[in-house]
């Protein structure tokens, strides 16, 4: 048995979510490749091939792959699958554009957002928004998986020594090109990496109110997020999203202020290990998965808690 | 340029769903069943190409029981031409939707499928990128724009790190999000001409497709609930929960 897991690279190189997908593989067992395609990829190469459980990294070094564009990176993956007896992503928006392609090339009914490994081929992932808990096991030859990142803690960034092989390019399909990004930029921490989460909701009611989240925020170290109703209503961008569509989180403390907690939004973090909710409507759901709900006036509650927490840390 | 849009049947958005105790699914019976959200957006998206000129035909295809023909005929409400209703009573898997997709895009020749990014039941986010695969096309995932510019189509994709913009080949697989658009609801006059709209039905055996699923269900669990509903005071009590109790800050 031999697992095959596709690195995601962004402009820092490998991001941490291709590690809590070699964690998902260790699960599995056997032997461990990585795969990692792009362009100048040999720094990403060299501090990949010290992850823990890592045997071999394959390099891909074309400039089809730099900017991750699923048509060519599909057809890459598919020439090297077939020695494979799985092979995993992690289920970022990368994961999830390229790797249903990769499975249907070959034939392959993929397995979404596994959070847990049974076995080799029986897996568990979440359905209807996480409200029900399947155990689905493959009959396919090669296992096809996205792997959320919340399900398995990552593996550590040294500890290992995996030789480096350059595999061959399968070029470009000519089918896309890349046209610009618009990324968010931000100091603080990226949402999926957060210790500490401070998310806002619709009770926000305009993107400048975000700034009192953001100084809690920036109090707590934390990263800040948001319900769709809070993108919809064009407060905040749409990577602050989490929830049964947007990003899937799972901080040591998640701060939910003026969020109700519709189950698509109870989806994305209520496997945070602490969860505050502050709302005005005592019977807002979201009390209801709270660890500690305050009812009140967000208005007044949230300078007060950010004043409170630099007075007891000073 | 003809756009094929699928439509799914699933449980409405807003039911609370119930795990059956035997663990063999969720609870489908005598639960309110709607159009899966971001199929709807895809339909919208379709009507108002067709609303500006650059689509003359829009064709909505549901894959499931007799039932998902009311769903072809809320799209048709929506202002979709006309339906294909793939009949089965079989529960089939993204890989084998793609598939009776392929067929039908192989049939009807359309520049465009644009497809839900994602079914709020199986969760899986598949079909679109699947299909694409199938017919050798582009795919544009998670779209929150799309522009058709003659034989390509410029792409804003919802990603992690905000938004990227990519430019794809006709025909495409365009999978939506949700700030594509918002769509409307059907009129009552629009209700009433979707009734006269044809329907052709098939079967995914007609169409070549064999439904057998790849994946065996061993088990659907609830998953662990959480202790929740502790409120507290004020700020300093929730401070001090936090430092001394959680030790979280």
């Amino acid at each position: 048995m031999s697992v095959l897991v596709l690195a995601e690279l962004d402009e820092k190189g490998v991001v941490p979510q291709t590690r809590n997908a070699l964690a998902a593989a260790v699960a599995i067992g056997g032997d461990i490749h990585l795969l990692i395609a792009g362009q100048n990829v040999e720094a990403s190469a060299k501090a990949a091939a010290q992850y823990e459980g890592v045997s071999k990294v394959l390099t891909a070094d074309d400039a089809a792959y730099a900017t991750g564009l699923a048509e060519n990176v599909a057809e890459l993956v598919k020439s090297l699958a077939t020695d494979y007896s799985h092979v995993l992503v992690g289920a970022t928006s990368f994961g999830k554009n390229v790797m249903p392609r990769v499975a249907a090339l070959l034939d392959v009914q993929q397995i979404s957002e596994i959070t847990a490994v049974n076995d080799a081929d029986t897996f568990v992932r979440p359905i209807y928004a996480g409200n029900a808990l399947a155990t689905v096991k493959s009959k396919d030859a090669i296992k096809i998986i996205t792997v959320r990142a919340t399900g398995f803690d990552a593996v550590a960034e040294t500890g290992g020594s995996a030789s480096v092989e350059a595999v061959a390019s399968t070029g470009d399909a000519g089918l896309s090109s890349f046209v610009g990004r618009e990324l968010t930029k931000s100091e603080r921490p990226e949402l999926t990496q957060a210790g500490i989460i401070v998310s806002g909701g619709r009770g926000m009611g305009s993107g400048e109110n975000f700034s009192l989240l953001e100084a809690l925020a920036d109090e707590l170290g934390a990263a800040v997020g948001a319900s769709r109703a809070a993108v919809d209503a064009g407060f905040v961008p749409n990577d602050y999203q989490v929830g049964q569509t947007g990003k899937v989180v799972a901080p040591e403390l998640y701060i939910a202020v003026g969020i109700s907690g519709a189950i698509q939004h109870l989806a994305g973090m209520k496997d945070s290990k602490v969860i505050v909710a502050i709302n005005k409507d005592e019977e807002a759901p979201i009390f209801s998965v709270a660890d500690y709900g305050l009812v009140g006036d967000l208005f007044k509650i949230i300078p007060e808690l950010t004043a409170e927490i630099t007075k007891r840390k000073s | 340029m003809k756009v094929l849009v699928p439509v799914k049947r699933v449980i409405d958005y807003n039911v609370k769903v119930r795990v059956k105790p035997d663990g063999s699914g969720v609870e489908t019976q005598n639960v309110k069943m709607s159009m899966n959200p971001f199929d709807e957006i895809s339909v919208e998206e379709a009507v108002r190409m067709k609303e500006a000129g650059v689509v003359d035909e829009v064709i909505a295809v549901s894959i499931g029981p007799q039932q998902a023909q009311e769903t072809i005929r809320t799209a048709l409400a929506m202002g979709a031409d006309r339906g294909i209703l793939v009949k089965t009573d079989d529960n089939l898997e993204p890989l084998a939707v793609a598939k009776c997709l392929k067929a039908l895009a192989d049939k009807e020749e359309p520049g465009m499928l644009i497809v839900g990014k994602q079914a709020i039941d199986d969760d899986s986010n598949q079909t679109g990128q699947m299909t694409a695969a199938l017919l050798g096309w582009a795919q544009a995932t998670f779209a929150s724009v799309i522009k058709v510019d003659g034989d390509h189509a410029q792409v804003t994709r919802e990603v992690d790190g905000g938004l990227e913009t990519i430019k794809v080949k006709l025909p495409v697989v365009v999978t939506s999000d949700l700030r594509l658009n918002e769509p409307r609801y059907a009129s009552l006059p629009n209700i009433m001409k979707a009734k006269k709209k044809p329907i052709d039905v098939t079967s995914p055996e007609e169409l070549g497709v064999d439904p057998a699923p790849r994946l065996q269900v061993l088990n659907v669990a609830e998953p662990p609930k959480r202790a929740g509903g502790t409120k507290v005071e004020d700020v300093a009590q929730l401070v001090d929960k936090l430092m001394n109790e959680a030790k979280v800050i």
